[in-house]
């Protein structure tokens, strides 16, 4: 069962604290009174193991905290736990984050809302700690729900609505958070750590009803099935991936009324795109270096905007439509590859223009592959990406519907 | 139908093979892949394939192969990429004891072995049983087929063993007795003949084509003494999400699957002979056992998969003995019947194993018994 809650010495007022993302997830376990974690060690990701470790070390924070032998095992024993009723973090990154690929499948097929941060990083080989979101992206069929955060703040804050979306009955799905290597996981920000309070007001006890696994209800769970199953269980997890956008609406929601942070739309953080022709569209900490290049570029008269995914899965594709049917063109960078996929170009690339291919007014798109492997978005490369959006706007089909690397050498 | 199979060829023809798991797989094969080989001698193209469902196989769990041959690739499309096909012109159970029906992992719930074998179809059993006994112990027939008792007993050989006792030549000459219009004698022999280089075996087919008697079944023939097993598959808003499945509760045993079909021979308990040492109830690997009030154990036959470890451990001689599965029409339990008649069920006893119900014979039964040994 369930850790008691135990009264904390936690101060009863919100703090402004100047904590790396890594740091502010912790902040966040803490304040989720979660039961059980399993750490092992791999960069980016270990910050959250070093910072909670700390945590239970000053007596801030109570916590089973298993080390495993292996990011395999890692991933098990938080599935595990949660089937017996406790809430869990678990988090790794880059191949870390593969070594645990089978625990990762089957904890979404059980439909157990574990909670994970993937610490974005380029999968070897080469050996880099550099951020790419191709670690975190290889689950999006799984039935993982894939939000990705841009500060600190947000990393605590998503922290703190994935246990709300993962263990709400109509979801029971897993969650992994995406933070960018190095730029998120090890940069120091200031965040507001809300008061235990204010989090217990917001997110309710976990409780998987009669799906607990306990000698006094006896059930089993995952047991072999043939063809004559797979398929409702494959589609029960569909209807739950569905329901996701509301559950997550429904949080974003209380999140705003209880921390009054969180930004209009749960989804979409859109940036000057009032009077926007032309919109970048990203997810993670790429959204800074854009923001700056939007300002020099409207500084020159350009009307362009921003719009960044908060959530990759589920696709919000009402929103995204929605949104993005308001523009002449847009540009989608992605921090990732998909080698060989239709235009050569990014998942996100290729999700946005499925998204959008059914509407009779739809923006011209175009594709960008950037900042791979940690590398920085300067604005030289800012400004290409403009160009070529722009240019595609304009109806040069010589850049448009194609997809383009930026930033390379040659 | 008469004696014979129709004679109108249609375009293609499905052959089953039920079998006993590992014991029969290699048979099972043999036969179908025989099938498939000796149409190729028209010029029809075939295939064989084993149910995907029943692997990995169970000792003794019924499991089953197929051989569809078509009169061209076009029709014989219809018949891939399936796992199992819902209506077979034959089926042939390599073991008379599954004639009592067919419960298997690919399934829920026991079903009677004619039923994919469609209206006029033919069932064909290897056993040294009449046909009549045969019937008797084979669900009520809800549609006329033909029965065709191929003389021999099961042949049974383990997973990396095969006992070629001519079971799949027998098998194959009756195929081409039911099915000559795919399946022409000379073509058999000829395919057996290449691929074994032994008349013996020619022999054999020859045997099983001459040897093989037909019965018209009726409908209304056979028995309804079996239980009837049906499942209903949930859909997926009716389902409990996260793959959950209520557990059995302590005490309770699992009504959707009952294993009993997997049984070639049940144990039969002489209970004025047992010294009540548990061995049988702690070393069942089915946990069939069940303590009487009296301190006794019975079998819960629904249970029982007759792996005969009970009758291995028992240290009392003949106090546990595996009888013939085909001698029992129900799965009642007996304790009891002991109980309430000693003396009958002792004769019934005696009748069913063919053993006496001696005194005990061994000095730990006798110093339970208070013996004077």
């Amino acid at each position: 069962m369930a850790v008691e809650v135990k009264a904390k010495p936690t101060a009863e007022v919100e703090t402004e604290q100047l904590l790396t993302g890594c740091e502010a997830i912790a902040e966040a376990i803490r304040l989720a009174d979660v039961d059980v974690m399993a750490a092992y060690p791999i960069r980016p990701y270990d910050g959250v193991m070093q910072a909670a470790a700390k945590l239970i070390a000053n007596g801030r924070m109570d916590v089973e905290y298993i080390v495993a032998d292996g990011e395999h095992s890692q991933f098990e024993i938080v599935k595990h736990a949660s089937a017996v009723g406790s809430r869990v973090f678990v988090g790794s990154s880059g191949v870390g984050w593969f070594y645990a690929f089978e625990a990762i499948a089957v904890t979404a097929g059980l439909r157990l809302p574990v909670v994970a941060i993937c610490g974005n990083r380029a999968l070897d080989d080469p050996g880099a700690f550099g951020t790419e979101h191709n670690d975190s992206l290889a689950v999006r069929d799984l039935g993982w729900l894939l939000p990705w955060a841009e500060t600190a703040q947000e990393s605590l804050d998503l922290a703190l609505m994935a246990w709300r979306v993962a263990e709400d009955k109509r979801v029971s799905l897993p969650i992994a958070i995406g933070l960018d290597g190095a730029f998120l996981t090890h940069s120091q920000q200031l965040v507001k750590v809300p008061t235990q309070a204010a989090v217990h007001a917001f997110l309710p006890k976990y409780d998987l009803g009669d799906r607990l696994l306990h000698p006094d209800n006896p059930i089993t769970i995952a047991p072999q099935v043939d063809q004559d199953w797979l398929m409702e269980i494959r589609r029960q997890n569909d209807a739950a991936m569905r329901k996701a956008l509301g559950v997550i609406t429904e949080a974003h929601a209380d999140f705003k009324r209880i921390f009054g942070r969180g930004g209009d739309d749960p989804f979409l953080d859109e940036y000057m795109t009032d009077d926007a022709e032309i919109v970048f569209f990203g997810q993670g900490t790429l959204a800074l270096p854009m923001k700056v290049a939007i300002r020099r570029l409207r500084k020159q008269g350009h009307k362009v905007g921003l719009v960044r995914l908060k959530w990759f899965r589920p696709f919000p594709t009402e929103a995204t439509v929605r949104s993005l049917t308001r523009f002449k063109a847009v540009g989608v960078i992605d921090r990732d590859y998909s080698f060989g996929s239709p235009f050569y170009g990014g998942v996100l690339y290729n999700e946005v223009r499925s998204a959008l291919y059914s509407q009779a007014k739809r923006p011209t798109v175009v594709g960008f592959i950037a900042g791979l492997g940690g590398r920085e978005i300067e604005q030289p490369m800012a400004q290409e990406i403009f160009d070529k959006t722009m240019a595609a706007g304009r109806g040069d089909l010589s850049v448009g519907d194609q997809c383009h690397w930026v930033g390379v050498r040659d | 139908m008469t004696t014979q199979a129709a004679p109108a060829k249609t375009t293609d023809i499905t052959v089953e093979v039920v079998y006993r798991g590992i014991f029969q797989k290699t048979l099972a094969q043999r036969i179908c892949r025989g099938v498939v080989l000796a149409a190729r001698r028209s010029g029809h193209p075939g295939t064989a394939f084993a149910r995907y469902g029943d692997s990995p196989e169970r000792n003794g769990v019924p499991a089953k192969q197929f051989a569809v041959v078509a009169v061209d690739d076009t029709q014989l499309e219809a018949s891939m990429a399936r796992y199992e096909p819902s209506i077979v012109d034959v089926t042939v159970a390599v073991d008379d004891t599954l004639v009592k029906g067919v419960e298997s992992w690919a399934w829920y719930g026991r079903q009677p072995i004619w039923k994919p074998t469609k209206p006029g179809g033919v069932v064909i059993v290897t056993s040294d049983r009449t046909a009549d006994e045969i019937i008797a112990q084979t669900d009520k027939a809800e549609k006329p087929y033909t029965l065709a008792v191929v003389p021999g007993g099961a042949s049974f050989a383990g997973l990396w063993v095969y006992k070629d006792d001519h079971t799949d030549w027998r098998v194959m000459g009756a195929l081409a007795k039911v099915a000559p219009e795919w399946l022409p004698l000379e073509h058999v022999k000829a395919l057996v003949r290449e691929q074994t280089k032994d008349e013996g075996a020619v022999a054999s087919v020859q045997f099983g084509h001459d040897a093989t008697v037909l019965r018209e079944v009726k409908p209304g023939e056979g028995t309804s003494g079996h239980e009837v097993l049906q499942f209903e598959k949930p859909g997926w808003t009716t389902m409990r999400p996260g793959i959950v499945v209520d557990a059995r509760k302590p005490g309770e045993r699992n009504p959707f699957y009952k294993k009993y079909s997997a049984r070639t021979q049940r144990p039969v308990v002489n209970f004025d002979t047992c010294i009540k040492c548990t061995m049988c109830w702690l070393d069942c690997p089915d946990e069939c056992f069940e303590v009487t009030p009296t301190g006794h154990y019975e079998v819960v036959y629904e249970a029982c998969i007759g792996c005969g470890i009970c009758a291995q451990v028992c240290p009392v001689k003949d106090c546990i003995v595996m009888v013939d599965e085909l001698k029992f029409e129900k799965n009642d339990n007996v304790w009891q019947r002991w109980q309430s008649d000693r003396e009958s069920y002792n004769r019934w006893f005696e009748a069913t194993t063919g053993v006496s119900v001696a005194p005990p014979k061994t000095k730990a039964a006798a110093a339970a018994a208070g013996g004077d040994d």
